[in-house]
This record gives structure tokens, C-alpha cells and sequence, in this order.
């Protein structure tokens, strides 16, 4: 089989499971931003969007960039993709098999019945 | 249902994947067709090899053996890019148009169950395929029968928005 870098999984979907950490990946979609200036948004000390950003740095769904004296967060954009192609791929690997699947079984149908069944 | 031209266009019933568990994999689908021809479609490995494998997986089927009763051994080779990969283990159980439970021996973190039903309503099948892994760590680690299913859908909606 093709071999999928999984690497992240887990860590990326316990990223996602937290209401804030999902806001601040849709807040950093719409532009990079600030520690700060997120913790602001969302009404939390620094401290608890630094660890909700070192979570997401963690699953790689964000990368940070220290600027001068500013952390500067913005999404990891490929990472997102790359996760959610890889469970496409999954779907379609099943969704595929069943579909030839119903040409199969078709045949088979029509096969019992001009059997004369 | 059934026009002159057969699979024309057939109807495509959804397919339903949940994790269950941290060890637990579910695939359901349902076939519009008696159990008795699903269950052929698994079991006969002329027929089985046409479907396990569509087209776009770019893999070459080479052989296919299902010795489908228990204790039998199945061996899947294929041929991807040059090297031979095989799939193999035995079927714990076969109860005939009902339940199939084979082992998957292949992978290096232990061997993953595989539990297939098929049950029969209203002249349809609906199929679940229950991949029993050795460990979270095998399951998340096995590439292409791998997903978080219950997390998609907030993964998706998510990938919805930062999508222009």
C-alpha cells in the first residue's frame, strides 16, 4: 500500500477538539495575528493562548515566528490539507471498493435471474 | 430499479465509517441485493479480486486465494511499483451469507481482526466491516485503513471555512 505520513494524527485532532483552539485556527485562516492579540479576542490571560497555541504549534496545525519582542502565529495551512487528503483517501478507498462491489453483485443478480430462479 | 442497461447508472449508497473505539474501525454500506450474492461477491475469490482492489489504487492484483472456512488461509499479492506485497491470514469464522471473521497477519504491530456481517433486510444487505486492531498505535499507524472518523466531521467543517 501507498504508505500516509501519520505522524501528528493524534496530536492534531486533540488540537481540534477544543472550542478556542478551533476559533483560533479560524481566526488564523483569515490572517496571521499575535499572541496577544488573540488572547484579547477570545478574553484569555497570554498564558492560556500560549498554551493553547503550543498545542496547535505541537500538532503543526500552527507555526509561530517570533518577531522582535511579538509571536506571531499563523496557520499551517498544508498540514490541514494533508490530513484531511489523507482521510479522503480513506473514504474513497472504501466508498471505491463498494461501488466496483455493486458491479458484482449486479452481475450476479442477473445472472440468478436469467438462471431462470 | 432494474433497467434494461444494468449499471448504467446504479444508485451509490453512502458509505458510513465510525472509530468506535481506540482499537476499533467500522465501515458500513448497504448493497441492494440479497446476502446470499453479497456474501459470493466476498467469498469467491474470482469474483472478490475484481472489487477489493478498484482500478485507482494503481496496485496489480497478482493472485488471489480465499480458502474461505475456518482455519483456511487467504493470501492477497500484489505487485505495486515494482515490489511484491502480500496480505495474508486465516478465517476464524465463516457462517455462510451472515459472518466472516478472517485475521489480517501481515502487519509488523500484530495482527488486526477482521469482522465482516452481513445482514439481510427488504432484499438488501447492509455490510459491516469491523477492523479490530492490536493497539491505538496500530490502527493510527496503518496508513490505509486509517481514519479519526469522529472528529471529521469537525475537521471538515473547519477545512469548510479556511477554504475560499
Amino acid at each position: 500500500m501507498v504508505q500516509y505520513s501519520v505522524g501528528g494524527f493524534d496530536q492534531s485532532f486533540g488540537a481540534l477538539a477544543d472550542a478556542t483552539r478551533r476559533g483560533v485556527l479560524e481566526q488564523l485562516a483569515q490572517a496571521d495575528a499575535s499572541i496577544s492579540a488573540l488572547a484579547e479576542q477570545f478574553q484569555m490571560t497570554l498564558t492560556g493562548m500560549k498554551k493553547h497555541v503550543a498545542v496547535l504549534e505541537h500538532a503543526g496545525l500552527v507555526s509561530t515566528e517570533k518577531i522582535g519582542r511579538v509571536r506571531s502565529c499563523r496557520i499551517g495551512r498544508r498540514g490541514l490539507e494533508e490530513e484531511a487528503a489523507w482521510i479522503e483517501r480513506y473514504r474513497q478507498l472504501w466508498a471505491e471498493r463498494f461501488d466496483e462491489l455493486d458491479v458484482v453483485v449486479e452481475e450476479l443478480k442477473f445472472k440468478e435471474k436469467s438462471n431462470g430462479k | 430499479m432494474e433497467n434494461k442497461e444494468t449499471g448504467a447508472t446504479p444508485t451509490k449508497n453512502p458509505t458510513t465509517v465510525e472509530r468506535k473505539s481506540d482499537v476499533d474501525l467500522v465501515v458500513t454500506r448497504t448493497v441492494d441485493a440479497a446476502a446470499n450474492l453479497v456474501y459470493e461477491a466476498w467469498t469467491n475469490p474470482e469474483l472478490f479480486r475484481r472489487w477489493w482492489v478498484p482500478k485507482s489504487f494503481g496496485l496489480n492484483l497478482l493472485s488471489c486465494d480465499l480458502d474461505v472456512r475456518v482455519g483456511g488461509q487467504y493470501k492477497l499479492v500484489f505487485l505495486h511499483e515494482g515490489s511484491k506485497m502480500e496480505f495474508f491470514g486465516k478465517y476464524l469464522e465463516v457462517i455462510p451469507n451472515a459472518r466472516l471473521v478472517w485475521t489480517n497477519e501481515e502487519a509488523p504491530e500484530g495482527n488486526t481482526v477482521t469482522i465482516v456481517t452481513f445482514e439481510e433486510s427488504n432484499g438488501r444487505t447492509l455490510l459491516t466491516v469491523h477492523d479490530c486492531y492490536p493497539s491505538k498505535e496500530a490502527l493510527e499507524s496503518s496508513g490505509s485503513t486509517n481514519a479519526l472518523p469522529e472528529t471529521l466531521d469537525q475537521l471538515d467543517e473547519l477545512l469548510g471555512e479556511l477554504r475560499v
